[in-house]
């Protein structure tokens, strides 16, 4: 028979004004096995704690309850409080009589019928507490980053710089991601190449940091401080290690059919290629897709012209595997594609343009060398219209747009405006918005600069249709201010796309066990609690995977993603859950029911000889993997034969919970 | 193919070609449209009130009667199309509706969107196939070049109609290339003619007309094509003298099928 002490919190008024505490206390008086029943006004504070420890001492107490806020809050605290005086931190029970109970009630004397009900019911389930015991288990010393991004590439600096090894993986042929196809960046209209190509050069000469480009992850088992990732290195057809950079090879290739994805397909490239300029690894890569000697056997120019014998047409697909003991999610995202806003006349008008190819126009480095010329004549264009929100919040027709705001367009679109009407005075640029959403440090300040500084015309309204007219772009819209229809004859039209998860996001997250919402965002352990944390124990979260955010956000949050990510590789061993599941292993028949459900791979299987009364010899049985087990439940509630429970959460006990609520 | 078919009281009346040629068409194509014997006019104009049942009901009488004899319903004139087509889907989704439609009708079973709706384009497009009408052309359209006119009604709302994407259509476009003329794209084949402001806004119906028209003349088409009467009347009756002419699509079809010269 256990001997348990109750104590009853008052929470200030929280509690104490719609339950009479005193009566709760009382009444637990009569409970079974109850020895010591009382109440404070801060259970909490050093003072209750001290007289928890006192009572524990001074009846021999083997289990306690507190009443108090929800466990959320202190079950923690209290735990402690139990263990300093000499109980398992899992004889303590916690009866929400808070958010439960007093919040929701405004009856004192319905309030206190349920506290007291409330507590029975922790009482009935502490009679059936053991004490239980969390394991432990190693730590493997080294990160793995998906995603060359700017947040990858932060992340693995900041995890680096704390003198842990990482892996960036890169599915493309170079570091970089998204920001390193950005021409200037908001609010400072610094350059994008500028401020990012000396963070890539830090990591490919960093020490402790490992690029892998051009590779995605394979597969991956194992859970927190103990993955194993098999990584898939793509044939480059390139020998990075011989590779120069010298760029004879993609001057002299023949094939001019590519589509040059940096530059957006705004123009061809060679079937061999560096992506740009400032491409880490700076090494070739040759399209399968292009090349003529792959695809037909004849040419081999390249192989040819290389100086340093790096062309190698044998190279095949390599797998690397490897143990981590973090992963970072930095997969990033991608405009959404345009072609199913043909309202916009995107397919119909090669002068119609997303923002991001509207980026590679203005560069230096893009396919017009950085004139503002429209695609289709090379002209210069003199009317320029940017319609925002094109996919963003997209409620009415959600199968083509995004429900959610992009919250980087509306930024980017100022920014746009502002450098034609930097550049070129004799352009006239108008700007159609829903909102203008600029909350941001130095945001709005640039917005309104654009509107009273560089005279962009911001239009309240949607446009509903955009024609080609002959050489012109003829855009209907509305101008919700003035109430009237508003008709321009552009030369341009650049449409700020919604942005969506990068598509192989899905994938992974399935891959890692990683929980994603329905836009494919990967969703975060709290909201605002643990925002760079998967729900996955060692899975981190860093930059738009998680969900649209800005550059200065994303380096914030790749950050915090690190320090999550230090602070787990500074262990040595980890404390597992000790509510965990387990089978019963004279239950379980291997029907591989709660393998399905388990939502974070923590269970296997495993032959194991059965000697019982009923039964003797071979037989298939679920294994719960402590360390991976997250206590959810689910597969307790899934198993046919009743093989499968909860320690801490035992069916028996919330059995007895329920029997003491029914009583 | 055997499908209960809805005329309109247009189609009797103004827009017998589209009609005549229609069934023609159907008959050479081997399909039987079958009228129902006391189908009532739909009234032209989708009623939008929710509580106003009365205007609805004979777009249900139709689609109940197709419902009892297990037809698919057909129907040409795109008004009645886009009244029938969302009628039935109130009376599959709004609840009030179906049951005070139902209370009010007392049917033999009540009435609950069962019948499918499909408009004679679609009929060609998906019961037919495009494929197999290109085989039974026998006088190729190949020297003309047609612009296809959708207007509103068959569109829009696009869930609703679910006829083909209101912003980017191409179910007529392949309907020409079928027939083996060449379509022409341009920029107001999906927007409105002006519609029923001929009757009290006639300049703005004629604005509306003349843009239509101008933007097929101006991507080089020698012939409009439409499913709509009143479209038909407008880009004919509010336009200049002399610009691109304007068939029902039934009518080119007949052409191509080698059977206008029955009539």
């Amino acid at each position: 028979m256990q001997k348990i002490g109750v104590f009853v919190c008052w929470c200030g008024s929280n509690i104490a004004a719609t339950v009479d505490v005193k009566a709760v206390a009382e009444a637990l008086k009569s409970e079974a096995g109850v020895v010591f029943s009382t109440d404070y006004q801060y259970m909490c504070s050093e003072n209750g704690q001290a007289m928890i420890r006192q009572a524990i001492r001074e009846h021999g107490l083997t289990g306690i309850v507190v009443c108090s806020c929800s466990p959320r809050m202190h079950e923690a605290t209290f735990r402690k409080t139990a263990v300093s005086a000499g109980l398992n931190p899992y004889m303590v029970e916690i009866a929400n009589i808070r958010e439960q109970c007093s919040w929701i009630h405004k009856d004192m004397a319905e309030g206190t019928e349920k506290a007291i009900v409330l507590a029975r019911a922790a009482v009935a389930k502490l009679h059936k507490n053991a004490p239980l015991t969390a394991g432990t288990s190693p730590v493997t010393k080294r990160a793995l980053v998906i995603g060359g991004g700017i947040a990858g590439i932060q992340t693995a600096l900041d995890v680096a710089d704390a003198g842990f090894e990482v892996d960036i993986v890169e599915k493309a042929p170079t570091i970089g991601g998204r920001m390193a196809q950005l021409d200037k960046t908001f609010p400072t209209l610094d350059c994008s190449a500028c401020i990012l190509t000396p963070k890539m050069v830090e990591a490919a000469q960093h020490e402790k940091i490992n690029i892998i480009s051009y590779a995605e992850l394979d597969s991956l088992s194992g859970f927190v401080g103990n993955f194993t990732a098999t990584i898939r290195k793509k044939a480059r057809y390139i020998d990075e290690d011989k590779c120069t950079g010298c760029g004879v090879c993609t001057e002299k290739c023949p094939s001019r059919k590519g589509l040059d994805d940096f530059n957006m397909k705004l123009n061809k490239r060679g079937a061999v290629y560096i992506p740009f300029a400032q491409a880490i690894p700076n090494v070739a890569v040759i399209d399968p897709e292009q090349c003529l000697k792959l695809r037909t056997g004849k040419c081999g120019l390249c192989q040819k012209v290389c100086s340093a014998k790096a062309v190698n047409f044998e190279q095949k697909d390599e797998l690397i595997e490897r143990q981590y003991g973090a992963i970072v999610v930095a997969t990033g995202f991608k405009p959404i594609d345009a072609s199913a806003f043909n309202e916009y006349a995107y397919n119909d008008s090669p002068d119609v343009v997303t923002s991001l190819e509207f980026e590679r126009i203005m560069n230096a480095a893009g396919p017009t060398k950085g004139q503002l010329v429209r695609p289709s004549d090379r002209e210069h264009p003199h009317e320029i219209v940017f319609i925002q929100c094109v996919g963003s919040r997209c409620t009415e027709d959600a199968e083509k747009g995004k429900p959610y705001c992009s919250k980087i367009c509306c930024m980017y679109t100022a920014k746009h405006a502002m450098l034609v009407r930097e550049k070129y005075p004799d352009v006239n640029v108008h700007v159609f918005y829903i909102d203008a959403r600029t909350p941001g440090k130095n945001f709005d300040e640039f917005y309104r600069r654009a509107v009273e500084q560089y005279g962009v015309d911001y239009i309240k309204g949607m446009v509903g249709k955009v024609s080609v007219e002959g050489k012109k772009l003829h855009v209907q819209g509305s101008d919700l201010l003035n109430g009237e229809q508003v008709h321009i004859n552009a030369d341009m039209v650049v449409l700020a796309t919604a942005i969506e998860p990068d598509p192989t996001a899905r994938a992974l997250g399935t891959m890692l066990t990683a929980s994603m919402d329905t836009n494919d965002f990967f969703t975060e352990a709290h909201p605002k609690l643990r925002p760079v944390e998967s729900p996955t124990a060692g899975v981190f979260l860093s930059g738009v995977a998680q969900g649209p955010k800005d550059i200065p956000e994303t380096v914030a949050q790749a950050g915090a993603a690190a320090a999550k990510v230090i602070g787990l590789l500074c262990k040595n061993e980890l404390t597992c859950n000790a509510c965990v599941a387990h089978a019963n292993e004279a239950a379980c028949n291997g029907c591989s029911q709660c393998e399905r459900v388990c939502p974070y791979g923590a269970i296997s299987y495993e032959e194991r000889e059965i000697r019982s009364p009923e039964f003797r010899g071979v037989r298939r049985i679920a294994v719960v993997n402590e360390a991976v087990c997250q206590g959810c439940g689910a597969c307790t509630v899934t198993c046919p034969s009743a093989a499968m429970d909860l320690k801490g959460f035992t069916n028996s006990q919330i059995m007895s919970e329920v029997d003491a609520i029914c009583r | 193919m055997k499908y209960s078919y809805y005329p309109g009281c247009t189609l009797k009346t103004k827009a017998k070609d589209l009609d005549r040629y229609g069934r023609l068409c159907a008959e050479k194509l081997g399909i039987i449209l079958e009228e129902p014997d006391n189908w009532q006019c739909c009234g032209g104009v989708y009623p939008q009130g929710e509580d106003e049942i009365a205007t609805k009901l004979s777009s249900v009488r139709a689609l109940a009667d197709a419902k009892e004899k297990g037809q698919d319903l057909v129907t040409l004139c795109s008004a009645c199309h886009h009244v029938l087509k969302r009628v039935n889907h109130d009376m599959k989704q709004n609840e009030t509706i179906r049951l005070r439609a139902n209370n009010y009708l007392k049917l033999d079973s009540p009435y609950q969107g069962e019948t499918n709706v499909i408009h004679y384009l679609e009929m060609l497009r998906d019961k037919v196939g495009f494929d197999n009408l290109k085989k039974a052309v026998v006088n190729p359209q190949t020297d003309r070049k047609i612009a296809p006119y959708y207007g509103c009604l068959l569109l829009r709302p696009g869930k609703v109609m679910a006829f083909d994407d209101p912003e980017d259509p191409r179910i007529m476009e392949d309907f020409i290339r079928a027939i083996g003329a060449t379509p022409v794209k341009y920029s107001q084949r999906n927007e409105c003619c002006g519609g029923y402001l001929t009757l009290e806004n006639k300049k703005a119906a004629q604005k509306r007309a003349g843009a239509v028209v101008d933007s097929a003349e101006q991507a080089g088409a020698d012939l409009m094509i439409t499913a709509c009467p009143l479209c038909l009347y407008n880009l004919d009756a509010n336009v200049p003298e002399g610009s691109v002419p304007v068939q029902y699509f039934t009518e080119i079809l007949a052409e191509a099928l080698g059977v206008k010269e029955e009539v």
